[in-house]
C-alpha cells in the first residue's frame, strides 16, 4: 500500500502570533509545528504501515524552511519527504494549495491520501476534500477511526453526537481530526535518519495539469480584508456583596446593558 | 570552533524535552514522595528508544552518539533526576562496557535487548569496604569447572532491583606489580535470577528517591565462564573506562538539574512580590541569577565537550576522554549544587517546602557530587593527568 500524507507547518500559536504589514501572517517570525491534526493524520498512515506494510510519502507545500516538518516527519517513521516550493506558489488560499498539492501528487502512486480536518493557522478544513475533487476520487472527512478492508478503507467519521461508519474503494482521500490517535514521538535513531534523508524539492515546473492562474497569490480568489490577533479582554469589575445584593447588581447590570 | 549544534542535536533536544515535560516532570513529585521506581516510564522510554541511544544499530541500538545521549539524560533531569540516573546508568554503566568489551555472542545475548530497552542494566563495583579505592574489593569469583563462582556483597547500586543485567567485579587472583601484590580483578555480566545472586537492603536516601538503590548479595552464585567480559584481569581497566563515560552521564544529570532550578528561580522571582514589586527587580536577585546562569552555561560547555571527545572513541579508539569526563562532572556536579542551593534560597520559605521543585533538586544535586567519582577523585584524575 502506497500512502500519501499531507502536512503543513504552522506557528506554533503557544509562542505568539505576528503578522506582516499586509494582514498576513509573518511565518517567519514565529516558532513552527507540524499542524496537529496533520500529525493525528500521518500517525494513523504509520499505524496502518506497521499493521500492514506501506510505504508512507509526506509532502507539504511552503518555504524552504517546511523541509523541517518532513524531516520531522521522517524521524516518526515516514520513508520520503517531498517539498513543494517555488515563489510564484507564495501567498496562496486554500484553492491554490490544492491545486498545488494535487499537481504534485499526480506524480505520485498512491493508494490512500490523508489530510489533516484543518489546519490551526486558517481552520479552514477546505484543502483536503479540495484536492480529492481536483484528482477526483472519493473523500472521508473528519476521520476518528482508520481501517483497511482489502482493497477499501472503513472510517469512522465524527458528527457532534454520532458517528457514521463509512467504507470506500481506493485510491480515496481521508481527512484527520486530531483526536484521532496520540501521535507517537520521534526516535532518537529516526532523527539521525532524517537528517541525513534526502528530501525531494519540487517547484513550478513539476506540478502536473495545473494551470498558472490557479496557483500562488494571483490564482486565489481569496482576498484578506484584515487579520488581527486577538483583542485581550479588560480585567472586568470586581466587586464583593452578599448574595442577595450581588442578585440585585447583576439584575441592574444586565438591564443597564438591555441584554434583559 | 563552532558552538551551535547540529540540526539532529537539536531535533534530539526537542524531542527529549518535549517527553519530559509530557511523560516526567507530571509525576516526578510523586516518585520522589513515594520512593517508586518509575517502571512505566522506562517503558516509554524504551518504546521510544532512550535506552539505547548511543549503541550502534546493529546492537538493537539507536546508532545515534554520545551527545545526544547526553541531551536526553540533560533533558530528563531538567524535571527528574530520578529518571535521569535511570537512563545513565543503564547506558554508560551496562551497555557501554558490553559494548566495548564485550564477545560477538555476549553483545548479541545481552546488549542487544538492553538496547531495545527489553531489559535494564546495572553496575556493581563498589562494596561496604571499596568505594574509592576499587583494590579494596571483597568480592571473589573463582572459577569451578566451566562455571565462576561468586561470593561477596556490592552496595549502592543503581537500578538495583529493577535491573535485568549487572556487569559485576570481583577478584580473580593477585598480580605482582614490581615489589606490590594487588587484586587481580575481572569483570562479569550475570543475569537476575542466577540462583545465589539476591537483593539485600534496599537505601533510603536523601536524593533521587525513586531510583532503585539496592545491595546485591552473591552467595556462592554460579556464573558461566563464558561470561567474563573482556580478558582475566581487565576489570580494573574496564571499570575505569566505564566510569570515565558513566561521569558524563552524571555530568549532564547535574547540568539538567542545575538548568532545571535555574529555570524555575528565573519563573518565580518575576512572579514573587515583595515591597510591592517582583523580586527579580532587586539588583542582588538579579546578580544571582547571572551567576547561576553564567555556571551553568560554562558546565554545559564542558559536559558537551566531553560528549563530543567521547562520540570521536567511537570511531578512534586511541582517543581518551578521561580528563574531559572528570572535567565535566566535577564542576557541573559543583555548579549544580550551588545553582540548586541559591534558587531555594531566592525561592525563601518557599522553596523550603516540598511544593516546589527546588527543594527536590537540591537533594538529588548532592549525589552528583558523590557518585560514580567523588569530587575529590575527579581532582585526582585531572591533577594525575597534569603531573604525570
Amino acid at each position: 500500500m502506497k500512502i500519501v500524507v499531507c502536512v503543513k507547518q504552522v506557528p506554533d500559536t503557544k509562542g505568539g502570533v505576528k503578522f506582516n504589514p499586509d494582514g498576513t501572517l509573518d511565518r517567519g517570525a514565529m516558532l513552527t509545528i507540524m499542524n496537529p491534526d496533520d500529525k493525528a493524520g500521518l500517525e494513523a498512515a504509520l499505524r496502518l504501515k506497521d499493521k500492514y506494510g506501506a510505504e508512507v510519502t509526506v509532502i507539504t507545500m511552503g518555504l524552504p524552511k517546511a523541509e523541517d516538518v518532513l524531516r520531522e516527519a521522517i524521524a516518526m517513521g515516514a520513508d520520503k519527504g517531498i517539498l513543494v516550493t517555488d515563489r510564484v506558489l507564495g501567498g496562496a488560499d486554500t484553492w491554490a494549495t490544492s491545486q498545488t498539492l494535487a499537481g504534485a501528487i499526480r506524480n505520485l502512486d498512491y493508494d490512500l491520501i490523508i489530510t489533516g480536518r484543518q489546519a490551526i493557522d486558517g481552520d479552514t478544513a477546505q484543502v483536503g476534500p479540495q484536492i480529492s475533487e481536483h484528482l477526483n476520487i472519493p473523500v472521508i472527512s473528519y476521520a476518528q477511526k482508520i481501517d483497511v478492508e482489502g482493497d477499501s478503507v472503513i472510517v469512522e467519521r465524527q458528527f457532534d453526537d454520532r458517528y457514521h461508519v463509512l467504507k470506500a474503494k481506493m485510491p480515496c482521500l481521508i481527512t484527520a481530526l486530531a483526536e484521532l490517535n496520540e501521535p507517537r514521538y520521534m526516535t532518537p535513531g529516526g532523527i539521525f535518519k532524517a537528517c541525513k534523508a534526502d528530501i525531494t524539492v519540487w517547484g513550478r515546473a513539476n506540478l502536473v495539469d495545473v494551470e498558472d492562474s490557479n496557483l500562488g497569490l494571483n490564482g486565489s480568489p481569496t482576498k484578506i480584508a484584515k487579520a488581527s490577533d486577538k483583542v485581550r479582554k479588560g480585567a472586568g469589575e470586581k466587586v464583593t456583596l452578599d448574595p442577595t445584593e450581588s442578585v440585585e447588581y447583576i439584575m441592574n447590570k444586565l438591564k443597564e446593558k438591555h441584554v434583559i | 570552533m563552532d558552538f551551535t549544534l547540529k540540526k539532529e542535536h537539536e531535533m534530539a533536544r526537542s524531542l527529549f524535552k518535549e517527553f519530559a515535560e509530557k511523560e516526567v516532570k507530571p509525576l516526578a513529585q510523586e516518585v520522589d514522595e513515594t520512593e517508586v521506581f518509575p517502571r512505566g516510564t522506562v517503558e516509554k522510554m524504551a518504546k521510544n528508544g532512550f535506552l539505547g541511544i548511543p549503541v550502534p544499530e546493529q546492537y538493537g541500538g539507536q546508532g545515534a552518539d554520545a551527545l545526544t545521549y547526553v541531551l536526553c539524560v540533560e533533558e530528563l533531569s531538567k524535571v527528574c533526576g530520578t529518571t535521569g540516573v535511570i537512563v545513565s546508568a543503564h547506558t554508560s554503566l551496562c551497555c557501554d562496557p558490553i559494548l566495548t568489551f564485550g564477545t560477538e555472542e555476549q553483545k548479541q545475548k545481552y546488549l542487544v535487548p538492553l538496547a531495545k530497552g527489553e531489559k535494564l542494566g546495572a553496575f556493581g563495583l563498589t562494596e561496604p569496604g571499596a568505594g574509592t579505592d576499587a583494590q579494596g574489593q571483597q568480592t571473589k569469583a573463582v572459577l569451578d569447572g566451566d562455571e565462576y563462582v561468586l561470593n561477596g556483597s556490592k552496595i549502592f547500586i543503581t537500578n538495583g532491583k529493577e535491573a535485568d543485567v549487572y556487569v559485576i567485579f570481583a577478584v580473580t587472583g593477585t598480580v605482582t606489580k614490581g615489589t606490590k601484590t594487588l587484586k587481580e580483578i575481572s569483570a562479569f555480566i550475570v543475569e537476575k535470577g542466577t540462583p545465589g545472586f539476591t537483593f539485600g537492603t534496599k537505601e533510603k536516601k536523601m536524593g533521587i528517591r525513586g531510583s532503585s538503590t539496592y545491595e546485591l548479595i552473591f552467595t556462592d552464585c554460579r556464573i558461566p565462564k563464558e561470561n567474563m567480559l573482556g580478558k582475566q584481569g581487565q576489570g580494573f581497566k574496564i571499570a575505569m573506562h566505564t566510569l570515565d563515560g558513566g561521569r558524563i552521564g552524571i555530568a549532564a544529570q547535574a547540568l539538567g538539574i542545575a538548568e532545571g532550578a535555574l529555570d524555575r528561580t528565573v519563573a518565580y522571582t518575576k512572579e514573587r512580590k515583595q515591597f510591592g514589586r517582583s523580586i527579580s527587580a532587586f539588583q542582588n536577585t538579579q546578580f544571582q541569577l547571572a551567576d547561576m546562569a553564567t555556571k551553568v552555561e560554562a558546565a554545559k560547555m564542558l559536559v558537551y565537550k566531553a560528549a563530543m571527545k567521547k562520540a570521536e572513541f567511537a570511531t578512534n579508539p586511541k582517543v581518551s576522554y578521561s580528563v574531559e569526563a572528570a572535567m565535566a562532572k566535577l564542576y557541573a556536579a559543583e555548579v549544580a549544587m550551588e545553582v540548586t542551593t541559591k534558587a531555594v534560597q531566592l525561592h525563601g520559605g518557599y522553596g523550603y517546602t516540598r511544593e516546589y521543585d527546588v527543594e527536590r533538586m537540591m537533594r538529588d544535586a548532592k549525589i552528583t557530587e558523590i557518585y560514580e567519582g567523588t569530587s575529590e577523585v575527579q581532582r585526582m584524575v585531572i591533577s594525575g593527568a597534569l603531573l604525570k
